[in-house]
């Protein structure tokens, strides 16, 4: 079930690129389907595309398990685990039609699913990169429990690039859900938050929740009969279930690229009140992840929506909008001392600075 | 095959005298127990890897981050070795002492901080015991969910640095699914804030890499853990075979037919017979092999899965399935598996613990070929069996009053680990490396890859002085490792098959 999808191993050429720039001190810029650029800081470098190296090079749906070379497209993977019932757990947004796979683990961003099912860093099992040494390395596998050695796999998880080359890796899949429904209600955001409080606190099919225009917008997945009861329970209206892939594409009117705002996200903890933001009509916000992915369309200044994310627990990045972003940084600051190993840690993997320098701060 | 520090193959470490460093530590952290003579060290000689003992230096009892932050700054600047210690249960040696080096015991920081209910969170200190935090978080219908089978015993701190796994992880994940935050410090004694209350943190992912790291990163002070609703429902089926691998099909089926149990168990005839001897949880001695399945949820969805499961084990060659009328009877299925090792040490004067993990479809492979590796060493091997997520225990008998019989025991356990790693498992699936599978690390990984994982400690710890010796081997060891192989020019026991 490997020879579904085109297949090339490209590994050999990546590996040539990567030695020689990094005995020039060559920085590359790796580039997959171009499709989250705008998911950090820009880098000056010269471009390794990773789109020919692709293919599946194993599945079998009953060990749940998938290996893919990072060049291949996240609609085609996608495509062939619904062909066996199954699906990525993380539920990642493609952002356009070319979103690779190395893309969605580079960048790390999860769907709406994200807080019942987990992220994308949840559902990695392994990971082949090469090194700056233009060595392919393996570390994790094709199994669901291994605590051999560090867990390197699971930290080239939105590390987007900056430790070396994803040419492949190694998913945890899940089974497609039996039933969903979505649904409709009516409710102001406060009632919505302390709703989503109590529910989480009980067993319920519940795999989406999101609050924008006045209403809270769920989605219940799992078997049959258990979604049909919860359905019945919460009322409401029934939803067109594609409400959710525009959610995670960003393609409601919410993210329009024509509004002069810079967009935002915050990421709050659980039951986390509406921020202290100075009240101005020129901010909007919607509510993902229960409350927990928030979207933010504002002109206030970074320094005080991160003061405000901080101080709820929670951190800000700055997505901008296509014209440049101007000179907000896109991720929240790190502490000094998190910023300090950060540097040795890349200082040690990539001594040259060739992969993605500047990617994520601009010190590294 | 001794696996006690090595300074040949594990690298020097810097020797100090013992009356120095206790007066040093002792003006420079106010207040901390020192342990120093020969009987207060004793009972920390060991972890739950017992066959391996080392009399630590000293032992230091910190009671808060202040003492522990002056201990690791005066270790750094002293040169002195640290091995952090929970619970002291771990199974692979990770908490082994060092005879140059403090043992630093965590047992102390043993209080739940807060558990928000709203937030769906605990804070817990390291020391708190793994089942303690689903104690306190019941009141509000929610619980931690790994459970290692020493939950009971375990701390957090421990599970966090082994990344400890249980029965429940196919569904509900590893503690690396489970665990927030972490607060840590350094070697440098600076403290640091991993992942966040927020669902990601900005930055690499270094709470991925802290969660497993046994130690040899830095030490874990405080941890926030995810809290879960209690399933509305569990219930549990029980199947007999009389066929080993008519069980480990009947698993891939299970998964197959789009159900995720929450615990999927296997157990093999040895492993039944001693489990049923033990606590009479009604289990048919007669079989070859049993599973044991979970499913949980939503009541309706629950018994849907179990008509399905049920149809799945009787197309399987299921010779008897059984499922547990009421709560009390689903507590005896478990008290079986969960007391499968207790249960095998009743039948042996020792027994020692594997941890691979495999591919599930290799597992008729891997059964067999430790049959052959059990008959060819002489020595019984039951099989415990976290069926769902591919992760073996074969339990190994013995009597280390029987001369060799312990080295001929850990010869057996690292070809079942090789034989792992053949199939395209790995070494171990939750108990970690430590001291114990130091050398099969080099089966797993081969030297090039070493070096990026001391790249990566180099970058966190560049003296070396947190856990030396533990989880990554060195170069040195696996050439050495590597040579005795080679050196005798054959296996022990050419005779069997090799995978």
């Amino acid at each position: 079930m490997t020879d579904t999808l085109p297949s090339h191993d490209a590994t050999q050429e990546l590996a040539e690129r990567i030695r020689a720039a990094d005995a020039s001190g060559t920085p590359l810029r790796i580039v997959g389907g171009d499709t989250k650029a705008r998911q950090g800081r820009r880098v000056a470098g010269e471009p390794l595309a990773t789109g020919g190296h692709r293919g599946i090079t194993y599945y079998d749906p009953v060990e749940l398990i998938v290996s893919v070379r990072s060049g291949t497209p996240l609609a085609d993977l996608e495509a062939v685990l619904a062909e066996q019932g199954q699906m990525l757990g993380c539920e990642p947004p493609h952002l356009g039609d070319d979103a690779t796979v190395g893309g969605m683990v580079a960048t790390g961003l999860s769907g709406p699913r994200r807080p019942w099912a987990g992220s994308v860093r949840d559902f990695v099992l392994g990971t082949r990169v090469i090194n700056r040494e233009g060595v392919e390395q393996r570390f994790g596998g094709q199994v669901m429990k291994n605590v051999a050695g560090y867990d390197l796999s699971r930290l080239m998880v939105g590390a987007q690039g900056t430790l070396g080359l994803l040419t492949e890796v190694t998913l945890k899949v899940l089974p497609l859900p039996g039933a969903s429904r979505s649904l409709h209600l009516d409710m102001p955001l406060a009632e919505a938050m302390e709703k989503l409080a109590e529910w989480g606190r009980k067993p319920l099919p519940i795999t989406a929740a999101a609050w924008l225009d006045g209403a809270l917008h769920l989605r219940l997945e799992g078997g049959p009969s258990s979604v049909a009861t919860c359905a019945e329970r919460l009322g409401g209206d029934a939803l067109d279930e594609r409400f959710w892939t525009a959610l995670r594409e960003q393609r409601l009117a919410f993210f329009s690229e024509d509004d002069p705002r810079p967009l935002w996200r915050l990421s709050m903890p659980h039951h986390t009140p509406t921020l202290a933001l100075p009240t101005t009509t020129d901010s909007e916000l919607l509510y993902d992840w229960a409350g927990t992915q928030r979207w933010l369309r504002s002109l206030l200044p970074a320094e005080t929506i991160r003061e405000a994310t901080a101080r709820a627990g929670g951190h800000a990045t700055c997505l901008g909008h296509p014209e440049g972003q101007g000179d907000v940084e896109p991720f929240a600051p790190l502490d000094p001392v998190v910023a300090k190993y950060h540097q040795n840690l890349k200082r040690e993997l990539d001594p040259n600075g060739i992969f993605n320098p500047g990617r994520l701060y601009a010190e590294f | 095959m001794n696996i006690l520090y090595d300074a040949r193959l594990d690298g020097e470490l810097p020797v100090n005298d013992k009356a120095n460093v206790l007066a040093d530590l002792e003006g420079a952290v106010p207040g901390l127990t020192l342990l120093h003579r020969e009987e207060d060290l004793r009972p920390f000689e060991c972890d739950g890897l017992s066959a391996y003992r080392v009399l630590p230096m000293l032992v230091a009892l910190p009671e808060s981050l202040d003492q522990v932050e002056a201990l690791l700054k005066r270790c750094r600047a002293l040169g002195v070795p640290v091995v952090t210690r929970g619970a002291g249960t771990g199974l692979s040696g990770g908490a082994l002492p060092l005879e140059q080096g403090v043992l630093l015991v965590m047992s102390r920081f043993n209080r739940i901080l807060e558990v928000d209910p709203d937030a769906r969170i605990a804070r817990v200190q390291p020391g708190v015991r793994n089942l303690a935090i689903s104690e306190a978080a019941a009141p509000h219908g929610l619980y931690y969910a790994p459970d290692p089978s020493s939950q009971i015993a375990c701390s957090i701190g421990g599970n966090v640095a082994e990344n400890a796994g249980g029965v429940h992880c196919l569904k509900y994940g590893l503690t690396v699914h489970n665990v927030m935050r972490v607060e840590v410090m350094t070697i440098e004694g600076e403290r640091m804030t991993l992942g966040s209350e927020a669902l990601d943190a900005p930055g690499f992912d270094l709470l991925a890499l802290f969660t497993g790291s046994e130690g040899m990163l830095g030490v874990v002070t405080e941890i926030t853990v995810k809290l879960l609703p209690k399933p509305e429902t569990a219930k549990v089926l029980m199947a007999s075979f009389d066929d080993v691998e008519k069980a480990g099909r009947a698993v891939g089926e299970i998964i197959a037919a789009g159900i995720i149990p929450g615990g999927l168990e296997m157990m093999d005839k040895l492993a039944i017979q001693a489990a049923e001897d033990f606590v009479k949880a009604g289990y048919p001695v007669e079989a070859e092999a049993i599973l044991l399945c979970e499913l949980d949820g939503v009541e309706a969805d629950v018994d849907d899965d179990c008509d399905t499961v049920r149809r799945v084990l009787e197309a399987a060659g299921a010779t008897g399935i059984q499922q547990a009328r009421d709560e009390a009877e689903r507590a005896k299925f478990w008290a079986g598996r969960k007391n499968a090792f207790p249960a095998v040490g009743r039948m042996s004067p020792d027994y020692y613990c594997m941890d691979g993990t495999i591919p599930r479809r290799e597992l008729p492979r891997v059964l067999k070929g430790i049959a052959d590796l059990s008959e060819a060493y002489g020595l019984r091997v039951a099989n415990v069996f976290h069926a769902g997520d591919g992760n073996m225990h074969p339990l190994i008998l013995f009597d280390a009053n029987h001369e060799g019989e312990l080295d001929q025991a850990e010869e057996l356990g690292g070809k079942i680990l090789e034989l792992c790693v053949e199939v395209g498992g790995t070494i171990t699936g939750e108990h970690g490396v430590g001291r114990e599978k130091i050398n099969q690390m080099c089966a797993q990984f081969r030297p090039d890859e070493i070096t990026t994982f001391h790249a990566v400690k180099a970058a966190f710890d560049p003296s070396g002085l947190l856990n030396p010796g533990k989880n990554i081997p060195t170069l040195a060891r696996c050439a050495e490792f590597g040579a005795m192989h080679v050196h005798k020019g054959q296996l022990p026991h050419p005779d069997l098959p090799r995978f």
